[in-house]
C-alpha cells in the first residue's frame, strides 16, 4: 500500500538516519533536508503530504521556517523540540504545526503522531460516533456512554469531550481548550480546566489517576487517544 | 563588615574621609589640649591612623599618617602653632612618630594583600575540588550506560550468530535502559546549571496536585523500580497554582532517591495535603534512613553519603532544595522512629475557590 510522502528537515545526520529508516520500513516516502533552506525548497519543488521539522537548525529559527511554510503549504507538520521547551512547543503550535514531539521518542509515539496527524488532514468532518475502548460518545444525539451506561456530563464537560473527539490523537493546547470551551475572556483561566478535566476523567477513565483517554502533555495540553476496538 | 564596606568606597572618598577623620581626632584634642599631654596626643593620633589602615587603601592611609605627624607638630609640640621642635627629646620623638605611622600603614596593608590572597587561594581550591567531585561522579555516571551501549551494540554487531532471540532482547532491553539513565543525567545536569545561573523563576500556572503526582509516579513506573507507592492525596485538595514542573521533578526525585536507596520490595508513602495556604507533601520510606549526623549535608551538592554505594551524582537532593527554595518554599528531612527516612515539602500555593456550583456546571440531562 502505497503511503504518504514525508520530508525531514534536520541538520542532525543520525535523527534523519534514524527517521528514514523508522519510517520507510512503515511504507512511508521519505526525503530529508539538513538545512532550512533546502528544507524549504525541497518543500516547494516536491510537496510532501507531511513535513517533520527540527526546531532547532542552524541557519534559520524553526519559528521562522514554520511561518515561511504556513504562506502556502497546508498539509501537516509535526515540529522535533527538545526537553523542557515547552513555550517553544507552544509557540509553534500557535504558529500551524499540526503537532510535536520532544527528544528522545518513542517510535510508536512517532508514528501514532504522523497516522493522527495525516488522518485529520484527509478526513475533516469526523464520524457521528465515535467508539474507544468501553467509551462510546455520539456527537449527533449528544449522548456518552460507558460500557453501554449514559454517562451523566454537564454541559462543559460535554463540549469538552465532544472538542477532544473530534481531535482525536491530536494535541490540544491549554489556551486552544479554553479560547474554545469558554471564551476569549479565559484564556488565562486554566484552573477551570484543570478542574473541569479532573472531573471528565472521574467519569470515562478507567483509573482516574492513571488517564489512557484524555493523556497530560505536561506543560502544553491535553491529547485523546482512541484505543480502537 | 567594615571591611567589606570600606573596600567600596571610591579612592576619592577614601582620601576625604581618612583626612577627614584625623581633622576631627585632632580637633577633639586640639579642645581638651589642656587637659591631655602632647605625648598621648601623638598616641591618640597613632590609634586613628591604625584604625584607618585597617579600613582603607595604603595612600590614603599615608596621606593621613603624614598630615597627622604635620598636625601634631604644629598644634601640640611645644612651641605650639609652630613646625618649629624645641627640644632634642621632642624632635626624636617627632621623627619616631613619622615611621611607626609610616610602618603601622604599610604592614597592615601588607596583611590585608596576604589575607585576600589566601582567601582567593582558598576559594580556588574550593572551586577546584567541587570540580573534581563532578567529573568523578559524572563520568562514573555517564560511562556506566556509555559502556553497556557500546557493548550491548557490540555484541549484537558482531555476535550475533551465538545469540539466542531471548539473548537479543535482553540486550537491547539493557540498551534502552542505558539510554534512559543517560538522558536523565543530563536533565539533572541540565536542572543544576538553571539552578546554578541563578535565573530560575517558577512558571506558575494552575495545577491538579492529583495528576501531577501521578506523572511523576509514572516516570518512577518507568524505571522498573520494585518498591511499593502509597499514594495519599486529600480528597478536597484544591486546583493550585505552582509551577508543575519544578514541583514534579521534586516529587520525582525525591520517589526516585528513596527507590535507589532502600531495599527492594520496600514501602513509600506519599501524602499530599492543603492547609491555607500551603501545600504540604510527605515522601515517607521505611528503608533505613539516614545517618544522624550526615542529614545536614544531604541538600549540598555533589553530597554522597559516605556509606553510600557507587553511582548517583549527589545531584537530585540538591535540585529538590534549589527547586522548593525557588518557589519560596521549605524541605526537611527526619528520620522515623520506626526506621526510614522522611521529606516534608511545604511550599506555599494559592488555591482556586471554584466549586462545582459554578456557572459552567449546569446539567444537560
Amino acid at each position: 500500500m502505497a503511503k504518504a510522502d514525508l520530508l525531514i528537515i534536520d541538520d542532525e545526520a543520525q535523527i534523519r538516519k534514524l527517521l528514514s529508516i523508522t519510517l520507510q520500513s512503515n511504507g512511508y516516502t521519505v526525503r530529508h533536508a539538513s538545512t532550512a533552506k533546502e528544507g524549504l525548497i525541497t518543500a516547494a519543488t516536491h510537496p510532501p503530504d507531511l513535513i517533520i521539522l527540527d526546531l532547532g537548525l542552524p541557519d534559520e529559527d524553526g519559528h521562522t521556517i514554520l511561518k515561511k511554510l504556513r504562506e502556502w503549504f497546508t498539509n501537516p507538520v509535526i515540529i522535533l523540540s527538545v526537553q523542557n521547551s515547552e513555550s517553544d512547543v507552544i509557540k509553534a503550535l500557535d504558529n500551524g504545526a499540526n503537532d510535536y514531539l520532544s527528544k528522545p521518542f518513542r517510535t510508536g509515539e512517532l508514528l501514532a503522531r504522523i497516522r493522527s496527524a495525516l488522518r485529520t488532514s484527509v478526513l475533516e468532518e469526523s464520524k457521528p460516533v465515535i467508539i474507544c475502548d468501553d467509551l462510546q460518545i455520539d456527537l449527533a444525539e449528544r449522548t456518552v456512554k460507558k460500557n453501554d451506561e449514559l454517562v451523566k456530563l454537564t454541559a462543559t464537560e460535554y463540549a469538552l469531550l465532544a472538542l477532544f473527539a473530534k481531535n482525536e490523537g491530536k494535541v490540544l493546547t491549554h489556551q486552544y481548550l479554553l479560547r474554545d470551551i469558554w471564551g476569549p475572556g479565559y484564556i488565562n483561566q486554566s484552573q477551570y480546566l484543570r478542574v473541569f478535566i479532573a472531573q471528565l476523567r472521574k467519569k470515562i477513565e478507567k483509573d482516574p489517576n492513571r488517564p489512557e483517554i484524555i493523556v497530560t502533555e505536561s506543560g502544553i495540553g491535553y491529547r485523546f487517544i482512541c484505543k480502537e476496538q | 563588615m567594615a571591611e567589606f564596606f570600606f573596600n567600596k568606597v571610591s579612592k576619592s572618598r577614601q582620601y576625604f574621609l581618612s583626612l577627614l577623620f584625623v581633622c576631627i581626632v585632632s580637633f577633639l584634642c586640639f579642645v581638651f589640649a589642656n587637659f591631655i599631654d602632647y605625648k598621648i596626643v601623638a598616641f591618640i593620633l597613632l590609634v586613628t591612623v591604625s584604625l584607618i589602615a585597617i579600613t582603607f587603601d595604603i595612600f590614603p592611609v599615608l596621606t593621613a599618617a603624614v598630615l597627622s605627624a604635620l598636625i601634631w607638630n604644629f598644634f601640640f609640640i611645644p612651641p605650639r602653632f609652630t613646625f618649629h621642635v624645641g627640644s632634642t627629646e621632642d624632635t626624636i620623638l617627632f621623627v619616631m612618630y613619622f615611621i611607626i605611622a609610616m610602618v603601622n600603614a604599610v604592614l597592615t596593608n601588607k596583611i590585608k594583600l596576604i589575607e585576600k590572597g589566601a582567601r582567593e587561594k582558598e576559594e580556588k581550591s574550593n572551586t577546584v575540588k567541587l570540580y573534581n567531585t563532578l567529573l568523578n561522579s559524572l563520568s562514573h555516571e555517564l560511562r556506566t550506560p556509555i559502556a553497556t551501549i557500546i557493548a550491548a551494540t557490540d555484541n549484537l554487531q558482531t555476535n550475533s550468530s551465538n545469540l539466542t532471540p531471548n539473548d537479543k532482547e535482553e540486550l537491547l532491553a539493557e540498551i534502552s535502559t542505558a539510554s534512559f539513565r543517560l538522558n536523565q543525567q543530563v536533565e539533572n545536569l541540565l536542572n543544576m546549571s538553571r539552578l546554578e545561573s541563578g535565573f530560575i523563576q517558577p512558571k506558575k500556572d494552575w495545577c491538579d496536585i492529583n495528576e501531577l503526582v501521578y506523572d511523576a509516579v509514572k516516570r518512577i513506573e518507568e524505571n522498573k523500580a520494585t518498591q511499593h507507592i502509597t499514594i495519599n492525596i486529600s480528597p478536597n485538595l484544591p486546583v493550585l497554582k505552582l509551577d508543575k514542573v519544578m514541583l514534579e521533578q521534586i516529587i520525582y526525585n525525591l520517589l526516585n532517591n528513596a527507590c535507589q536507596y532502600t531495599a527492594p520490595d520496600s514501602m513509600i508513602q506519599l501524602k499530599a495535603t492543603y492547609k491555607p495556604h500551603f501545600l504540604e507533601i510527605v515522601i515517607e520510606d521505611n528503608g533505613d534512613g539516614f545517618p544522624e549526623e550526615e542529614i545536614k549535608n544531604v541538600f549540598e551538592k555533589f553530597y554522597r553519603l559516605k556509606t553510600s554505594r557507587t553511582g548517583g551524582t549527589g545531584l537530585g537532593l540538591s535540585i529538590v532544595k534549589g527547586f522548593t527554595e525557588a518557589m519560596g518554599g521549605s524541605v526537611l528531612l527526619q528520620n522515623v522512629s520506626t526506621g526510614g527516612a522522611r521529606f516534608t515539602l511545604i511550599i506555599p500555593a494559592e488555591s482556586t475557590l471554584l466549586k462545582k456550583t459554578d456557572q459552567w456546571q449546569k446539567r444537560i440531562y
